[in-house]
């Protein structure tokens, strides 16, 4: 067999594999319900009335689920973002005027590859390429704010509106956030050497067959579910825990739906701190459990993944102090009203 | 042969300053490896993320930690 043969016949053998794998884990996705409940119950031989069987099949159930569900987005998204390089987003977004812009920057933010360590060469590329400030901003707000482990984590514990409720307003605040901070005209905060750099833009686009987007999704998976694993099972153990063993409305008194000050007592604790999006779930799932309301939690939640004390201290080479105060001052009222407005109308909206 | 590694001294970037030693190593090539952590060098590539690689003023790798193996192959190419 020639060397070529040989490769194109792994090649096959690989596809095969990964379609087989990932056929396996839909069967095994379906039926977690009665498998959980048949390990409680049949295997592990608990009696079904005891709170603690019912934390046991909760955790059983839960925990693959999650995980399952994890995985498979990971790896959806790993493949998407390998169409969209930073040099592509930046193409798409310098033809475009605000408002525009700002809708484009916040959902490309979502499936563009993005880690905070390398804010500021993206942000010198983005603004040296001549998109506007407010633009480049509605990238940089979204692109942590709106995190597909948070979003998998809430669509599996809480279903597919809260979920969707993150997403949207998460959305909305890269939107408005970033066009109100291109209204103010700010670009005098911004460090003067930034403008004067002379980028080399003739990195060539590498060609990307299918197997390297199909790689990419497997080191995704590798890369953040290697990392989060343990998070995410902490979170299902202390959802399963607390399940029957704290009383129901332990935190409505303080972070209740009549506690309007609650809010912005999130956002303040949240703005400093910092966890990744998987280390923050447990928490939302505790608090929600106990009576907290959803706007409050929803508040907390993206102030602690979205603004962070870390992320100030790389902006701080690129932006003078006031542009970092005002970004994060726009961003942290923009949740605010989110989650004032949601504790607002949750009752219509057939929550708690 | 020159091997650059550009970023702002963030743990992937010395993951892959010692992957890229490592390859270069293993090839046994003559070779000097820089680590380059200026902005405004590292905007000089035209690489908006780190880290990145760049064997003899060419950027190979953008934005992620190559194996040993993915580094070898980059290595060996003309």
């Amino acid at each position: 067999m020639t060397d070529n043969c040989k490769v194109r016949k792994q090649r096959y053998l690989k596809w095969l594999c990964g379609i087989s794998v990932g056929a396996a884990a839909a069967i095994l996705y379906w039926h977690l319900e009665p498998l959980a409940k048949w390990l409680t119950y049949s295997l592990l031989g608990l009696s079904a009335a005891s709170k603690f069987s019912s934390a046991v099949d909760f955790f059983l159930f839960e925990t693959p689920k999650v995980m399952l569900l994890l995985t498979a987005v990971v790896f959806v998204v790993g493949v998407i973002r390998s169409f969209f390089s930073p040099e592509r987003t930046r193409k798409i977004l310098a033809g475009h005027h605000e408002f525009i812009g700002n809708v484009l920057a916040a959902n490309l933010g979502i499936v563009t590859p993005f880690c905070s360590c390398s804010a500021v060469p993206l942000f010198i590329g983005f603004v040296t390429a001549g998109i506007p400030l407010g633009v480049t901003f509605s990238f940089l707000i979204s692109a942590p704010m709106i995190n597909e482990v948070a979003l998998v984590l809430l669509f599996g514990l809480f279903g597919w509106k809260i979920a969707g409720i993150y997403l949207i307003t998460g959305l909305l605040i890269a939107i408005t956030a970033g066009w109100v901070i291109g209204r103010l005209c700010l670009e005098r905060y911004v460090e003067p050497w930034v403008y004067e750099i002379k980028i080399n833009e003739t990195l060539e686009e590498t060609v990307i067959t299918w197997n390297d987007r199909m790689r990419f999704g497997y080191d995704a998976v590798k890369d953040i579910v290697g990392r989060v694993w343990p998070y995410v099972i902490a979170g299902i153990a202390v959802g399963a825990g607390i399940h029957g063993y704290v009383p129901q409305d332990f935190m409505a008194s303080i972070m209740g739906r009549c506690a309007w000050w609650s809010v912005p007592l999130a956002v303040l604790l949240g703005v400093p701190m910092y966890s990744n999006a998987a280390g923050i779930i447990p928490i939302v799932q505790a608090l929600l459990e106990k009576g907290a309301a959803l706007g409050t939690v929803l508040a907390f939640m993206m102030s602690v993944i979205g603004l962070s004390l870390p992320e100030a201290v790389i902006l701080r080479k690129v932006l003078k102090l006031p542009l970092i105060f005002i970004f994060f001052g726009v961003v942290a009222v923009g949740i605010l009203i989110v989650g004032l407005l949601f504790n607002l109308i949750m009752p219509y909206m057939g929550f708690r | 042969m020159k091997i650059q590694i550009l970023g702002t001294g963030c743990p992937k970037c010395k993951k892959l300053a010692e992957n890229a030693e490592a390859a270069a190593r293993e090839l046994g090539l003559s070779f000097e490896l820089e680590k380059v952590t200026d902005i405004n060098q590292i905007m000089k590539f035209g690489v908006m993320m780190t880290p990145a690689l760049a064997v003899d003023g060419n950027v190979k790798v953008v934005g992620k930690v190559a194996s040993p193996d993915e580094i070898k192959a980059m290595l060996k190419k003309p």
